[in-house]
């Protein structure tokens, strides 16, 4: 980056530092993240409206609906994560492959699972093997989005739930009184009252999916883990900046980052609480 | 206009046509000198040298894939790169699941590395090595006890804070680090196993394997390869 970069292996102390840490490597390193925040950013109202589709289905009336919402969050809340997060990503990834191998590949008449080899045709390959590498990451990137979305929406789902039952029944009587019909209780009475009672919940899923995000290491995106590992190795003389084993300062590096997103998150939190809390009919809400 | 923008429409599809030869590479990054990522964040090392003459040979359009090495192969019967080429040696295990060109690196010897001056048990005590590589299954059939990790920097660390007595891994990975150690790590053994290096290719891609194993022929005819092998493994560095 500096322009007395170009002799590496000559450099010392703050210069060779300072050449170090700007290298193309590291801004890898930096960029991934913001891969992180942004997962964190946008799972977070994805897994949002999962777990609200989720909890509206296991509270209707309608029983197919019903038992669709409940199967969802007792399947998820019940099978590892894990299994989840390799398995959604994988099975989507084939899922599409197959479709558009169907679709555009008519005249294909081999067998897609040959042996162990799951072959379609290359116009079927998604994304296709010509398309750039961003497109390559996007693609990985979302669908690892999608299992994180699915997989904490249905714990979303389930606080919600929880929530939705808490809200005092003689405020739901209220409305019924003044005859609002029962999708306006929902919208006007239940809806605005829930969340207080879903907060404690949600915000435990919130730090939980903060704390989750390693796992796109896991589903093969470059992130923060990947890079502290591959920038903390032994390094030797062919590559232009050797070191020893430097992963534990690589680490404490994350450490700093996850803790700092942490507390930032536990005190916007509070205030979220607080705010919501007045006009409560509930200790936090009558204490103020 | 609405001609000139379908004729636009089609001749982008059809150049996107023309692209369909994209091979893409698997590789680890993870084992210089055989691969690696330099600080530029590029593929590097001896692979990637030899990767990108066979595809000018063959005339293929390549592009770099990076994969951990424990799903490496899963991750080529399921379409995600078209080759594996990340320093992987030949067995029957593997040809079982996959095809392999013929080999591009010939075998070359494992080594054992413990710490300076320690009294290693190579046959009975603990042993690390790299999760799914022909050493963790010598290691296994050795009598010693083996611990895996998933890459090959994790098993010089469990030998650095003495949870494994030694590691056994390719001579070409461990030597460098053991003369750069200052005097940390030293050779403790060594062994031949396995044959040589050859690119893993899906069994179902016959056409792809016919080409790169021509080329691969073109290239040790010419002694290119060979010109390559002693770049990144020195001079004395065993060649076809």
């Amino acid at each position: 980056m500096f322009s007395y970069c170009v002799e590496p292996k000559s450099l010392e102390g703050l210069m060779w530092l300072s050449c170090y840490i700007t290298t193309p490597k590291h801004m890898s390193f930096y960029t991934s993240f913001l891969v992180v925040l942004i997962l964190i950013s946008l799972a977070a109202p994805l897994a949002m409206a999962f777990g609200f589709a989720g909890a509206i289905a296991s509270r209707s009336t309608i029983r197919s609906l019903r038992y669709i919402g409940k199967g969802y969050l007792a399947m998820i809340r019940g099978i590892p994560d894990i299994v989840f997060f390799l398995f959604i990503p994988i099975a989507l990834d084939q899922a599409f492959e197959y479709l558009r191998h169907k679709a555009l590949c008519p005249e294909v008449t081999e067998a897609i699972r040959q042996g162990n080899d799951f072959v379609v045709c290359s116009a079927a390959k998604l994304p296709l093997s010509s398309a750039s590498e961003w497109v390559h990451d996007i693609y990985g990137f979302s669908l690892a989005l999608l299992a994180f979305g699915f997989v904490f929406g249905a714990f979303t789902g389930n606080v919600l739930f929880g929530a939705m039952a808490a809200v005092p029944r003689s405020q739901l009587e209220t409305g019924e009184a003044y005859g609002f019909s029962p999708s306006k209780i929902f919208r006007r009475i239940l809806l605005p009252q829930m969340w207080i009672y879903a907060l404690p919940g949600l915000s435990n899923l919130w730090m939980i999916l903060i704390k989750a995000t390693p796992l796109l290491f896991l589903l093969g995106v470059e992130d923060i883990v990947y890079w502290a590992r591959e920038l903390g190795g032994i390094k030797t003389g062919v590559y232009d900046y050797p070191h020893p084993d430097w992963r534990a300062w690589y680490f404490a590096v994350l450490l700093v980052f996850y803790l700092a997103l942490t507390y930032l998150s536990q005190s916007v939190l509070d205030k979220i609480s607080s705010r919501l809390s007045i006009g409560q009919d509930t200790m936090a809400g009558r204490a103020n | 206009m609405k001609k000139t923008m379908l004729s636009a429409l089609a001749a982008l599809l059809l150049a996107g046509s023309a692209w369909a030869d994209t091979i893409r590479m698997g590789t680890e990054g993870a084992y210089p000198p055989y691969n690696f990522i330099n600080d530029n964040g590029e593929v590097d090392g001896f692979e990637k040298d030899v990767g990108d003459m066979l595809c000018i040979r063959a005339n293929l359009d390549c592009v770099w894939v990076i994969n951990e090495w424990d799903s490496i192969i899963p991750n080529l019967v399921s379409g995600n790169y078209d080759t594996i080429i990340a320093g992987m040696s030949i067995t029957a295990e593997r040809d079982e699941v996959i095809d392999f060109t013929q080999d591009y690196f010939p075998p070359s010897p494992s080594v054992y590395m413990g710490l300076s001056g320690a009294d290693v048990d190579l046959s009975g005590g603990v042993i690390a090595a790299q999760t799914s590589t022909i050493q963790a299954g010598y290691v296994a059939e050795s009598g010693a006890t083996l611990v895996e990790f998933a890459t090959a920097e994790e098993t010089i660390s469990a030998v650095q804070n003495g949870e494994a007595d030694a590691v056994l891994a390719d001579g070409d990975y461990l030597l460098p680090i053991i003369a750069e150690s200052n005097g940390e790590f030293a050779a403790v053994g060594e062994v031949s196993i396995g044959g040589g290096v050859g690119m893993g290719i899906r069994e179902s891609d016959g056409e792809l394997k016919a080409t790169m194993n021509k080329a691969i022929s073109s290239m040790k005819e010419d002694g290119s390869l060979n010109a390559l092998i002693k770049k990144w493994f020195g001079a004395d560095a065993n060649t076809f």
